[in-house]
């Protein structure tokens, strides 16, 4: 039971600037209790490091270089305790608040910073997850109103990949994961599809069945598949079961 | 205030108009009522003074009547009564010369020649008074568009000014709140460098709200502008970016509206240094070239950085709309992105002290 208590606990700091990183640091050394164990400047660094390092704490600043706070998080789940931490964010602050999920506003005094420990201590003694909700939830409802997302960050082991979703073909539920199919390759992502469908532009994806969205510009036709269901064939060849409701708003679409 | 009653200048040019209407009244009425010359004359000079000054009342119903207001029926109805009414009077007038003038035998039957010419007294009456009040109308029409486009004009020029100030007051509250961070950083490890920043920001804060006044300042002070906010970007992102300048000496006293280039800088920044894990570089160019001077800020980016959250590009959008409210076609501007680069090319006339060069 107190098995934590008996071992320090890990913290990784990501800020893209020193000086950020730096009041961290000050505001912990009254903590032996916690161990800093990795500290980096960008998101693709962050990944890489908690995926080593695996730490109990992270303080996670949301505009950096590569990949913003939230695409991290995406990547490493809510694995650990996050405090996230912001200059001015007025999106990011409402998803916070909405979520409960803590976050520090810059600058911060040692008595914030305090709170915000003890709430992170909290969550790891009762081993709660950091956010209520998905890691891509809280995503998605801390990106800004009218703002569709633009592009994927998803994560194999210790690499980021990007995908654009203008090179993504199509989409493809499997169980709690989906596979995202880019230039012949498929990359998998731990994400509910309809969570991934809320996301992008509904001008340019469709889901066409339970298990499938797909690139309205990468669909070449559609064609009759048994006796009333469909397919649909993309450019590159590959064919997409379509669902009766799939293909009626498949239909919607092309008719406009 | 009526418009040929309020001048005296005016007034005189009215009544002078109306002595080509006087003689042609005293031809129609030596012509039609077998006057003489200076019976028709005597006869057509006063009545003609007088139905000038009848003719002014027409203003004031013209006014009282707007044309957007009513019906043309309406407008029609008033206005035809009025014109009966006023020569009615007219031929009373006119009835009551001759019938002096007869009296104190000076033209004698003089009543019984008026009473010939009374038609044409009536149809005068009616198309002059008529042509009056389509001339007021004509007038009153001058005046409001004139009008319109003055308030639309003062709206353009309000609008602008208030755009100027809400962007002279603004100071990216990112830039604000990083900065304190960093200066809450040094306090403990640098206490010398976080008065330092103190300062710097101080400096560019009151920089910034000191040219609210103006509406053009010398690139010069621009320039001063911008080296005070990259002084305290210096200390939050360090060796992270490098500054380059090539400005013409005969550019730097070249008048830009204040708060123009900053702008473009802090979003070299914020697009473009803060997402470069290397860091990156910032080049402002500046010169004069035919009347014009022309001016590009260029840097390097990410083009696979995380989409920005906030202000999207809303600095440019800015600086793009100014320079059209202020100087129209005599400005351009043009952004575009290469590579890894991203530059915004800019041209304005080239002005010293408001006048060109």
């Amino acid at each position: 039971m107190n098995s934590r208590k008996d071992t320090k606990t890990r913290a990784v700091i990501v800020d893209d600037e020193e000086l950020a990183r730096q009041v961290i640091r000050e505001l912990l050394a009254p903590h032996p209790e916690i161990e800093i164990v990795g500290e980096c400047a960008n998101g693709f660094e962050a990944v890489k490091i908690v995926s080593e390092t695996k730490p109990d704490l992270i303080f996670l600043d949301i505009q950096m270089p590569k990949l913003d706070g939230f695409e991290v998080l995406e990547l490493i789940g809510t694995g650990s305790a996050i405090v996230f931490v912001t200059a001015y964010d007025s999106y990011a602050i409402r998803a916070f608040e909405v979520h409960a999920v803590d976050y520090l506003l810059k600058p911060f005094g040692a008595e914030r910073f305090e709170a915000a420990l003890d709430r992170a201590k909290e969550r790891l003694d009762s081993k709660a997850p950091s956010a209520a909700v998905p890691a891509t939830e809280l995503a998605a409802s801390a990106r800004p109103p009218a703002q569709y997302l633009e592009r994927i960050p998803v994560r194999d082991g210790a690499q980021v990949f990007i995908i654009p979703v203008s090179k993504l073909d199509f989409a493809e539920a499997q169980d709690d994961y989906v596979a995202l199919s880019t230039e012949g390759k498929k990359h998998l992502k731990q994400q509910p599809i309809s969570s991934l469908e809320a996301a992008l532009d509904p001008s340019r994806f469709l889901r066409i069945h339970r298990s499938y969205i797909v690139n309205l510009e990468r669909v070449a036709k559609v064609e009759p598949y048994g006796k009333d269901s469909h397919v649909a064939v993309l450019r590159n060849g590959v064919q997409l079961p379509v669902s009766r409701a799939g293909y009626a708003r498949l239909r919607a679409f092309l008719d406009r | 205030m009526h418009p040929i009653l309020s001048r005296l200048s005016r007034l005189a040019l009215y009544l002078l108009a109306w002595i080509p209407l006087a003689a042609l009244l005293s031809y129609l009425m030596a012509a039609v009522g077998g006057m003489t010359r200076r019976e028709a004359v005597s006869m057509s000079l006063p009545l003609c003074l007088l139905y000038a000054f009848v003719c002014l009342s027409a203003w004031y119903s013209c006014r009282a009547i707007p044309t957007d207001r009513s019906t043309i029926g309406k407008l029609l109805e008033v206005h035809v009564a009025a014109a009966l009414v006023a020569s009615g009077l007219w031929i009373l007038c006119a009835e009551l010369l001759a019938y002096l003038f007869t009296g104190m035998s000076v033209y004698p039957g003089l009543t019984a020649r008026l009473s010939r010419t009374i038609p044409i007294l009536l149809g005068t009456g009616v198309i002059l008074y008529l042509f009056s009040v389509s001339f007021y109308y004509v007038l009153l029409a001058v005046e409001s568009s004139q009008a319109a486009e003055a308030r639309a004009m003062e709206a353009r020029v309000f609008a602008r000014d208030a755009e100027l100030r809400a962007l002279k007051a603004q100071v990216n509250p990112h830039f604000l709140f990083n900065s304190l961070n960093s200066i809450s950083a040094l306090t403990t490890s640098d206490a010398a460098k976080a008065r330092e920043m103190c300062v710097l920001l101080g400096d560019f804060l009151r920089r910034t709200l000191g040219l609210g006044e103006k509406s053009t300042i010398p690139l010069e002070e621009e320039m001063s502008l911008i080296h005070a906010f990259l002084a305290v970007e210096k200390i939050r992102f360090g060796a992270r970016f490098r500054m380059e300048e090539n400005i013409a000496e005969e550019a730097l006293a070249m008048d830009v509206p204040p708060l123009l280039l900053q702008p473009l800088v802090e979003n070299a920044f914020t697009h473009g240094i803060a997402n470069l894990v290397e860091g990156g570089w910032i080049r402002l160019d500046a010169r004069c070239q035919n009347g014009a001077l022309s001016i590009v800020v260029e840097n390097t980016f990410d083009p696979d950085a995380p989409p920005r959250r906030q202000r999207n590009g809303m600095g440019l959008v800015n600086v793009r709309q100014r320079l059209e409210a202020r100087y129209g076609d005599r400005a351009s501007f043009n952004a575009k992105s290469e590579g890894d680069r991203f530059s915004v090319s800019i041209t304005l006339p080239a002005e010293r002290e408001g006048r060109a060069t």
